[in-house]
C-alpha cells in the first residue's frame, strides 16, 4: 500500500469509526450540561442498535431504522430521567441500572436477531465535485455513511444552540446553578428531562448505525464498551460539542491506528488511551481558573429542590 | 418534589427503622420479579415455569445449592469492601478493574515467582490484595486532593485493567503450552486454592468473605476509625472541623475495598479457572453487581452476606435458564437492572412517606 493511500483509508475509517463517538457524545453532552450524569449511554446504544436492526429489517428501510432506534432510545432514557430528576435518586447507581438494564433486554430480545443478514443497508454516499480534491477528497468525501455528515452536521448545530441562544442559556444555566435558573422563571425539570431525552436519541441513532451502516448485523453486546468511551469524551471534550467532534476523532483515530500499527505499538496501550486521557484531563483542569472555565457543570449529578440547601 | 392532589401529603420521614427499610427493600425486590416475568410472558416464556427453574436450579440440589455459593463469593467479597468505600462517601465503580489486577498479580505469582509451594498461595492473596487497593488508591488521592469525580476514574481504570489483561494474555504472558490461544499457563498445582469437597466453593475466599463481613461491621459500629469514615461520608465540614484527614479516610477505605476486590480475582483465577484469560470471562460483571449488592445491604457489611447470596442465585438463575429455557445469561442484566430501578424508587419510600388525607404542614 502506498504512503497516501494508507493515509487516506486511515482518514476514512477514523471518520466512519469516530460517528457513532461523536453522535453519542454530544447527547451526553447537553445531559451533563443540564446537570444530569447518564451512565447508561452503553446501554442506550446496544438498545438502539438492536431497534435499528430489527426495524431495518422488518421494513426494508435503513432510515425507518435509524428512526426508530432515536425515538426508542430516547423513550428509554425517560427512566432515568425519571429516576434522577422526578424522584431525585442516585444519578450514578440509576444510570448503571440502564446500562445493565439496555444490555439485558437487547440481549435477550435480539438473539432471535444473531447471524440474520440486513437486506438493505445504509448506503455509502459521495460528495460530488468535493470527492475530486486530491487526498482530502477520497479520504473524507467518498464512500462514506450519510451518518457521517450527520454527525458534523449536528456538531455544529447543537455548539450554536448551546452558546448562541436562549435554549442554550437556559440548559448551561440548570447545569450550573438551578436555583437562580428556577428563579427566573425556567423549568429546570422540564430542561432535564428534554436534555436526558436529546442523550438518549442521539445514543440511540449512534447505535444504529453501528448495525445498519458500519457492521450491518446484529450481535450481542456489539458496543463493546464504547458508550464508557462516550463518557471519557464527554470529559475530554470539556463539554463542548465541537471539541466533542475533534475528540471523538481523535480517539478513533487512536483506535484504528492500533489495528494499523500493530507491528510497533502494543494495540492495547492506544485502546487504553482513552480512558487514560480523561483522567489526565480531568487533572489538569482540577486547578482554580481552569475549573471555571472548563470544568463539569457545577450542579452536575444534585437533583434540585426548590427551597432546599 | 412531585406534585400531588391536597388529599395526598408526602413527608420527610424521620429516621426509618431498620424493618422499614428491610420490609421496603423486599417489596422493592419482589416488584423487580414481577415485572421481570411480565417480560418472560411477553418474550413467550412462562414466568412461573422461569422462576421454578431458577429455584430448582438454585435450592433444589447439592450442585445447585453450591454452584448459587460459587457465584456469590466474589459478590460477597467485593460488596463487603464497597459497604466501607460508600460510607466514606467514595463512589467505586471501579471494583471491576481492582478485581483484574488482583488476578494479574495473583497469576504473575502462580506462574513466575518460583515461591516454595506452601507460600504460594498467601503471596497470591497478599499480592492481590496490594494490587487492588493500589488500583483504588489513584482515585482516592485524586478526589481528596483534587476534588476529582471518583465516579469517573474509577470507572475509566477499569477499561484500563481490562487492556493489561489482554495486553498479558496475548503477549508477554501467552501460554507456550496453550496452542496459540489467549491464555497463560496453568497454574501450577500448588497454586490451585482449596475447595469444599467435589465442588467449585473455593474455600480461603469465601473465608476472607465472611471474615471481612464481621471484622468490618465491628470496625465501622465499634472503633473510632469506623466513627471517622462515617463522618467524612456523612459531613464532611463536620470532618474536616473535628481534624480528621479527610485524605487519610478516604484512601484507608479504597485501601480497603480495591484490596478486597483484588482477593476476589484471587478467587476466580486460582478457584476456577487456574489461569488467566479473558478479562471479561473473569469478572463478569461481578465488580457492577456488587455495587447493587452493597447498596441494596445500605452498606452493612454483614447484610451483605445476604444480598450476594441473593445476587447468586440470580447468576446461578441465569446459568439455569441458558440450558432449561434456551434464554441468553444477558437475562441476568434485566435482573439486576430492574432490581436496581426498584431500590432507587424504593429509597423515595424510605426518605419520605405518604400520607392521605389532608394533614397540617410539620415542618
Amino acid at each position: 500500500m502506498s504512503w497516501e493511500s494508507w493515509l487516506i483509508s486511515t482518514i476514512s475509517r477514523t471518520l466512519a469509526y469516530g460517528t457513532p463517538l461523536l453522535l453519542a457524545t454530544l447527547g451526553e453532552i447537553y445531559a451533563e450540561r443540564s446537570g444530569v450524569l447518564n451512565l447508561g449511554v452503553e446501554g442506550m446504544m446496544i438498545v438502539g442498535a438492536l431497534t435499528g436492526f430489527a426495524v431495518a429489517g422488518k421494513t426494508g428501510n435503513p432510515w425507518l431504522g435509524v428512526l426508530a432506534a432515536g425515538v426508542v432510545s430516547g423513550v428509554f432514557s425517560l427512566i432515568h430521567a425519571f429516576a434522577s430528576v422526578t424522584l431525585r435518586a442516585n444519578q450514578v447507581v440509576s444510570g448503571l441500572a440502564l446500562t445493565m438494564l439496555g444490555l439485558g433486554l437487547s440481549g435477550v430480545i435480539g438473539r432471535a436477531y444473531e447471524g440474520r443478514p440486513l437486506m438493505n443497508t445504509l448506503d455509502e454516499i459521495s460528495i460530488p465535485l468535493l470527492e475530486k480534491i486530491p487526498v482530502l477528497g477520497p479520504a473524507i468525501f467518498q464512500d462514506q455513511s450519510p451518518l457521517v455528515y450527520v454527525g458534523i452536521i449536528m456538531a455544529i448545530l447543537l455548539w450554536f444552540v448551546l452558546f448562541k441562544t436562549r435554549i442554550g442559556i437556559s440548559i448551561r444555566a440548570v447545569g450550573e446553578d438551578p436555583a437562580t435558573a428556577d428563579s427566573l422563571g425556567i423549568n429546570v425539570s422540564r430542561v432535564r428531562y428534554l436534555c436526558v431525552m436529546v442523550g438518549g436519541v442521539l445514543a440511540g441513532i449512534a447505535g444504529a448505525y453501528l448495525s445498519v451502516a458500519y457492521r450491518p448485523s446484529w450481535t450481542d453486546g456489539m458496543t463493546a464498551g464504547m458508550g464508557w468511551i462516550v463518557i471519557a469524551l464527554t470529559i475530554f471534550a470539556f463539554w463542548n460539542p465541537i471539541s466533542g467532534m475533534f475528540g471523538a476523532y481523535f480517539f478513533a483515530a487512536l483506535f484504528v491506528l492500533s489495528f494499523r500499527l500493530q507491528a510497533w505499538l502494543s494495540p492495547e496501550l492506544l485502546k487504553a488511551m482513552p480512558y487514560l486521557l480523561a483522567i489526565v484531563v480531568l487533572i489538569v483542569v482540577s486547578r482554580g481558573t481552569l475549573q471555571k472555565r472548563m470544568g463539569a457543570p457545577s450542579a452536575l449529578s444534585l437533583p434540585y429542590t426548590r427551597g432546599e440547601d | 418534589m412531585i406534585k400531588t392532589p391536597a388529599w395526598i401529603q408526602i413527608e420527610r420521614r424521620p429516621s426509618p427503622s431498620g424493618w422499614t427499610v428491610f420490609a421496603i427493600s423486599v417489596v422493592a425486590i419482589l416488584l423487580a420479579l414481577i415485572v421481570a416475568g411480565l417480560f418472560f410472558q411477553f418474550y413467550g416464556v412462562s414466568a412461573l415455569r422461569a422462576y421454578g427453574d431458577i429455584i430448582k436450579g438454585a435450592f433444589g440440589s447439592r450442585l445447585g445449592l453450591t454452584e448459587t455459593v460459587r457465584r456469590m463469593i466474589p459478590l460477597l467479597v467485593i460488596g463487603v469492601g464497597l459497604t466501607v468505600a460508600f460510607r466514606a462517601l467514595f463512589w467505586n465503580i471501579g471494583a471491576e478493574g481492582q478485581l483484574l489486577m488482583g488476578a494479574v498479580v495473583a497469576s504473575g505469582i502462580a506462574l513466575f515467582s518460583g515461591l516454595p509451594d506452601p507460600l504460594l498461595i498467601p503471596a497470591m492473596f497478599l499480592g492481590a490484595f496490594a494490587a487492588g487497593a493500589l488500583w483504588g488508591i489513584g482515585p482516592a488521592i485524586l478526589k481528596a486532593k483534587l476534588g476529582i469525580n471518583d465516579v469517573i476514574t474509577t470507572l475509566m481504570l477499569n477499561y484500563v485493567a481490562i487492556y493489561v489483561v489482554h495486553w498479558l494474555i496475548l503477549g508477554p504472558w501467552k501460554g507456550p503450552t496453550m496452542r496459540g490461544f489467549p491464555y497463560t499457563d496453568k497454574f501450577p498445582t500448588a497454586a490451585f486454592l482449596p475447595m469444599l469437597g467435589g465442588t467449585r466453593i473455593h474455600l480461603p475466599t469465601l473465608a476472607i468473605g465472611l471474615a471481612g463481613a464481621l471484622v468490618l461491621y465491628f470496625v465501622v459500629k465499634k472503633t473510632r476509625v469506623g466513627f471517622e469514615i462515617r463522618v467524612v461520608g456523612e459531613n464532611p465540614d463536620a470532618a474536616k472541623y473535628a481534624g480528621i484527614s479527610q485524605t487519610k479516610i478516604t484512601v484507608l477505605a479504597m485501601v480497603i475495598s480495591g484490596g478486597l476486590a483484588g482477593v476476589a480475582g484471587v478467587g476466580e483465577v486460582a478457584g476456577v479457572h487456574h489461569m488467566l484469560l479473558n478479562p471479561s470471562s473473569i469478572a463478569l460483571s461481578y465488580g457492577y453487581t456488587a455495587i447493587i449488592v452493597a447498596w441494596l445491604a445500605r452498606r452493612n457489611p454483614l447484610a451483605v452476606i445476604l444480598t450476594s447470596f441473593l445476587f447468586g442465585v440470580i447468576m446461578r438463575g441465569g446459568d439455569v435458564i441458558k440450558i432449561s429455557l434456551g434464554l441468553p445469561f444477558q437475562l441476568v442484566n434485566v435482573f439486576n437492572g430492574l432490581i436496581l430501578f426498584f431500590l432507587i424508587g424504593s429509597e423515595v419510600l424510605i426518605r419520605y412517606r405518604i400520607r392521605f388525607g389532608t394533614v397540617k404542614e410539620t415542618s
